[in-house]
């Protein structure tokens, strides 16, 4: 038991009836944006508790807080009954909490054995915290079917086998709670199925799981209770028998939620993407896209379906001009240059390729530039926004104040800085910048990731609406439920490979997911 | 929303910084038992209290425009350049060379092939570590620091062994020729009257550098380049979709930037020595990333920290020669300028910004 | 080239790869645990003037050297405090605390002993004296391993041993204890180390203040054991050598050693041209040989001969994220 018990005034039920963990009333703010408000929660022992909401609902910062990452502005924690005060990590771990982030926190180029005892070691020296160490986990193997090389070098494993020596971390600090953050966003879904395996297994050891995922599927099939949380509030926890999908997609955005996308039937024109014996190397050596034939046809939206980290970033890096491939790629009947030596991401958009990137903050915005600025981006160079040898502002200016109305885009300041509009409006200067050009064909990557709801219509409405003008375009995003909405047919990658095409008419996410697991064709 | 208003960010940060740096330098200048305010009394009639003062100041001013605008550059483009020191001492030989192999009739004739040839030198300085940068993945920091050495031995070699002109025991070049000689300030202002001091350095290289900032602003925000340069140096992931290749910005922004360092001869090597000598540069280089940091890497701002810095020059040899304090004050307030200004920006933007959520909560 | 000669070279290598290999180990730590320091040099200069500042005045060396550590280790706090606390950017700090150690030293230089910038010179007490190892006198007098014992193993000061002794220690706590599992993870991912309940922020200063220690003996060295006194700006670009070293050795304690042996030689080779000419038969310059630390560190930066890979984490303030 922690040491940070205040024992004076303790709420302890019976054992065995008292919640695992209870929050009440937690509240955090982050200088002027309220990421947690008035949150409270139950969660039982011996169950998985789902949390779900869009991103940025505040899910990731109440765990962080439940973690010791973040101090609550306000509201209690208490574990067990006891009230627990949670002030850094070590806290947490003495509280019996454990975490799987998103993003593994992982020593690369240490051992499995170096990384599990990290923190937790036994006495200054090592050799003996790493022999304890190679016992214990023995044991947790045999106990909960974890099977992982110990003196395996972390970033030689595969990320299902990462995350697993994320929870075996945790178990080895005997963690008694689990909280996973969004983890089966670089799973297959064979791997997401093992992984609630393991969790089951767990659960009926005693172990108490909270689970945070947008996925609803996720949600339905793991879990014992769920929470829904929007904009930083909790708005409902139910048992997940009680539930239905849409029922917690209403809560989720706050009103009925259209899960389809209106559209009529494509009329796909002449081949205007002709993909063949597409091969890539990464800058690592190692080879991304192991020779792909793909062809996008003019009105017709094409949808690549995958986990991330299958080849498909690389696959729009080489369509968009800025990674090399070997293999052939016509574009309006034309050769496009795959050695890097003759195009870049500009010779492309003069080919007639727009690209909205998987990325915005990343690649898609200069985050410190302003609107106007970064409208112009990547057309930078475009006759139209020079004078001389000058760039001319006044008509990026303008252009800009047009685009923004035309894409609703709030506030429509053109000389706010990128990093002041929220996902959804940075995601619409983006598009407004790449759909305006009228490209012959548009490459777009996760186009609704980290946007709000309302934003998602009005962004999907848009892609379809170039289509129905006759242009081309691929889409690639790792959320299957937009892949079937959105596109008319759908190739699946798995490392490298194209599984199979489908009308997107004639398949369900059933298919789809063996396919994206390397399964069947 | 931003946090804080631009003017707190462009205005107020760097002048609270620079005065946490006066008040420590005060201290310090208390602590070896001085008056400060005397000694600030004596800087400021020093540097500003004549022409042959305001000479000096310029002069050295100079200098500090063209490290600090080659520092600025560089920093745009999310490279820091430690190495105009070396590259100003290139742009040193480039000058030497030019004006001594060719036999320039005019001195308008001479300063074209003299900044052609110190840009060249400076620039291909940088060229080097820009390219280990670019393709080799070289830390451009540490690249530029060694290159700063090699430079100074490269130097040393030259001015002993090779220029040195026979019969001299100086480890210097030769002198220049009378015809390259620059007008100084006190050329220039006599014409129309202004009595300037002639035994101050200062020269019509102060016009040039005063005009290379307006070209580096006209570079930065006003050209494609500019704005390439800028991505590249805000998001390298967004300049690779946009179109901007990487490995041209970098090599393209550290010419530029070596080029200006280099030009910096000019000045100190054509404008005031009349010949090259070792150790010409004097830590100017250096002085730059203070320059451009104060700056903010902005032309104007760094105009503004260049003359500042020339006051403290000029003001830091005044004090040695008439008190106990010995010119060494000037690089402690140098390095609390950097210190304040670069390292613990935080220190000082951290609170700021709790004051001004704090005010803007109060508003609402 | 005679014998005697070739240990006459090795023991100046010695003495002039000392000052390197502790400033090389210094950054070692630092860097290992994710903070870039290009200070080497600044904290050295200071610990060299105040060490035998306090030398001079006390008379006792073994004073100095605590107020050359002292000086050291109040520089790494300055450069933690930038680069850790308050997150600024530590290339920054590096160079405002070269600036810093350089015109400070003078200052106050200059306040207390009015000699231009200087210290008196040591004598006595105030110096470290070379150590002469039992038997010296009697091995010395074998042929071959004599002189080698007498001359170069034999006679160094006490801080030649320490810093020779500091390489497997390093190497002891960085690999065989708890401390230094996590110094290396927190230089890696300091994340990691983050949500495993270890402070980062206490690991790296932990980290800064051992590099401020080993900084300080090496000052101590150049103004006490190397020289008699203090002169102004001493450290003549040592830290950057150190620095060059470090890049050299891959981060690496052994191959520190050997880094700093080599430009160590090249120092002593630099000091007799007539041994170079002896042996290559041509005459090189003493300044061009000054430099081939500095290109040798480019080449191996280039990635020409082996690629040098910093710690992943190193120059990178750490944020926690959501």
């Amino acid at each position: 038991m922690s040491a940070e018990n205040t024992s004076g005034r303790q709420e302890t039920a019976a054992p065995g009836s008292a919640p695992a963990i209870e929050l009440k009333g937690i509240s955090k703010a982050f200088g002027p944006v309220q990421a947690n408000k008035d949150i409270s929660i139950r969660v039982m022992p011996g169950t998985i508790h789902g949390i779900i909401g869009e991103n940025g609902a505040g899910k990731s910062t109440l765990m962080s807080i439940l973690y010791g990452f973040y101090k609550a502005d306000k509201g209690e924690i208490f574990i067990s009954g006891r009230k627990t005060e949670i002030p850094d990590s070590q806290a947490a771990i003495a509280a019996g909490i454990g975490m799987v982030f998103q993003h593994f926190k992982l020593v690369e180029n240490f051992t499995v054995l170096e990384n599990i005892i990290l923190g937790a070691e036994d006495g200054g020296l090592l050799k003996p915290s790493l022999s304890k160490a190679r016992k214990t986990l023995l044991e947790l193997e045999h106990e909960y079917g974890l099977n992982v090389d110990p003196d395996a070098v972390i970033e030689d494993l595969g990320v299902g086998m990462q995350q697993r020596v994320e929870i075996l971390k945790a178990l080895y600090r005997q963690a008694d709670i689990l909280i996973l953050d969004e983890p089966t966003g670089v799973l297959t879904p064979a791997e997401a199925d093992q992984l609630f395996r393991i969790l089951d297994r767990l659960r009926e050891e005693g172990k108490t799981i909270i689970l945070i995922t947008h996925k609803l599927r996720e949600i339905m099939e793991a879990t014992d209770t769920v929470s829904v949380m929007r904009r930083g509030e909790m708005t409902a926890t139910v048992k997940t028998a009680e539930t239905s999908p849409a029922e917690l997609a209403e809560l989720m955005v706050g009103r009925k939620v259209l899960l389809r996308v209106d559209k009529a039937p494509a009329t796909p024109g002449k081949v205007i993407l002709d993909i063949k014996g597409l091969r890539v190397v990464d800058d690592a050596g190692v080879e991304r896209v192991k020779g792909i034939d793909l062809q996008v046809r003019a009105g017709e939206i094409v949808g690549i379906a995958g986990v991330a980290g299958n080849g498909q970033s690389e696959l729009l890096e080489v369509l968009g001009g800025y990674a090399d491939a070997t293999g052939d790629i016509q574009v309006n009947g034309q050769q496009l240059d795959l050695s890097g030596k003759l195009s870049d991401g500009r010779s492309r958009r003069a080919r007639g390729i727009a690209h909205v990137p998987e990325d915005r903050q990343r690649e898609g915005l200069i985050m410190d530039f302003s609107a106007w600025e970064n409208t112009a981006f990547g057309y930078h160079r475009d006759p139209a926004y020079q004078s001389g040898i000058l760039l001319n502002n006044k008509a990026i200016k303008g252009d800009t104040e047009a685009k923004m109305q035309r894409f609703d885009v709030r506030p429509p300041n053109p000389a706010l800085a990128a990093k002041n509009f929220s996902g959804g409006n940075q995601q619409k200067i983006v598009l407004a910048r790449e759909i305006e050009r009228n490209p012959d064909l548009l490459l777009i990557g996760q186009p609704t990731r980290g946007v709000d709801i309302g934003a998602i219509e009005f962004i999907h409405q848009q892609i379809v609406a170039l289509r129905d003008k006759g242009k081309a375009i691929l889409l690639v995003s790792v959320e299957l439920e937009e892949i079937l909405a959105l596109a008319d047919r759908v190739a699946v990658m798995f490392d490298g490979h194209i599984m199979g095409e489908r009308q997107s008419a004639e398949t369900d996410e059933k298919e789809l997911g063996l396919l994206m697991a390397g399964v069947g064709s | 929303m931003e946090v804080m208003p631009k003017w707190a960010e462009v205005i107020l940060v760097p002048l609270i910084s620079l005065l946490l740096a006066a008040v420590l330098s005060a201290l310090v200048i208390m602590a070896i038992g001085e008056d400060p305010i005397e000694a600030v009394n004596l800087m400021v009639t020093g540097a500003l209290g004549s022409t042959y003062g305001w000479g000096y100041t310029l002069y050295y001013a100079t200098n500090f425009l063209f490290t600090g605008l080659a520092v600025s550059v560089a920093f745009h483009a999310g490279l820091f350049n430690i190495g105009g020191e070396g590259q100003a001492m290139l742009g040193g030989l480039g000058v030497a060379l030019a004006c001594l192999l060719i036999p320039w009739p005019h001195w308008t004739l001479a300063i074209l092939g003299a900044t052609a040839g110190a840009a060249l030198f400076g620039a291909a300085w940088a060229a080097i570590p820009a390219y280990l940068q670019a393709k080799r993945g070289s830390h451009i920091v540490i690249t530029t620091i060694m290159f700063n050495f090699i430079a100074a031995a490269l130097l040393n070699y030259l001015l002993v062994n090779v220029m040195r002109p026979q019969g001299s025991m100086d480890p210097a070049s030769a002198r220049f020729p009378e015809t390259v000689h620059l007008p100084t300030l006190h050329d220039l202002l006599a014409p129309i009257g202004i009595n300037f001091s002639k035994a101050a350095p200062a020269n019509v290289t102060f016009l040039i550098a005063v005009l290379a900032c307006v070209l580096v602003w006209f570079l930065l925000w006003r050209t494609w380049l500019g704005y390439e340069i800028r991505s590249y140096g805000k998001s390298e992931p967004a300049a690779k979709y946009g179109g901007i290749s990487p490995t041209a910005i970098t090599m393209i922004a550290m010419l530029i930037s070596g080029g200006l360092a280099g030009m910096m001869a000019i000045n100190n090597v054509m404008g005031e020595a009349e010949r090259l000598v070792l150790n010409a540069v004097e830590g100017a280089g250096f002085i730059g990333i203070a320059v451009a940091l104060m700056g903010r890497s902005h032309p104007f701002g760094v105009f503004l920290a260049a003359v500042l810095f020339g006051f403290l020059y000029q003001g830091g040899a005044e004090l040695a020669l008439w008190t106990n304090i010995p010119r060494e004050l000037i690089v402690v307030i140098q390095a609390l300028v950097i210190l304040f200004t670069g390292a613990l920006d935080n220190m000082v933007r951290m609170p700021l910004e709790r004051l001004f959520l704090m005010m803007r909560r109060g508003n609402v | 080239m005679d014998f005697l000669t070739l240990i006459q070279l090795l023991d100046s290598t010695v003495r002039l790869a000392t000052p390197l290999l502790l400033a090389c180990l210094a950054g070692l730590f630092s860097e290992r645990a994710g903070i870039f320091d290009i200070g080497l040099e600044g904290k050295m200069l200071a610990a060299a003037f105040f060490s035998a500042a306090i030398a001079a005045l006390t008379g006792s060396v073994w004073l100095g050297l605590l107020a050359g550590i002292a000086a050291s280790m109040a520089f790494s706090l300055l450069h933690g405090l930038a680069s850790i606390t308050f997150r600024g950017n530590q290339l920054i700090s590096g160079v405002a605390i070269n600036f810093l150690a350089a015109g400070l030293t003078v200052l106050i230089a200059q306040d207390w002993f009015s000699q231009g910038g200087r210290t008196p010179s040591l004598m006595g007490g105030g110096r470290f004296e070379p150590l002469i190892l039992p038997f010296a006198e009697s091995i010395g007098t074998i042929p071959f391993l004599g002189p080698i014992y007498q001359e170069l193993i034999s006679g160094h000061s006490i801080l030649v041993y320490i810093a020779f002794a500091m390489v497997p220690l390093t190497w002891w706590v960085l690999f065989r204890t708890r401390f230094g599992l996590r110094l290396r993870a927190v230089g890696e991912n300091p994340g990691a180390v983050d949500t495993a309940g270890v402070s980062v922020v206490g690991l790296r200063y932990a980290a800064v203040m051992i590099c401020g220690v080993l900084c300080g003996i090496a000052g101590a060295y150049l103004s006490t054991a190397l020289q008699a006194g203090f002169v102004k700006d001493m450290s003549a670009g040592r830290g950057f050598i150190a620095l060059a070293a470090l890049i050299f050795a891959k981060w690496r304690p052994w191959h520190a050693l050997y880094a700093t042996l080599l430009f160590g030689l090249f120092g002593a080779l630099e000091t007799r041209p007539d041994v170079i000419q002896a042996i290559f038969g041509i005459k090189v310059q003493g300044a061009l040989l000054g430099a081939l630390p500095y290109v040798m560190t480019v080449i191996i930066l280039a990635g020409f001969v082996g690629k040098a890979i910093p710690p992943r984490a190193g120059g990178e303030p750490y944020v926690k994220e959501r």
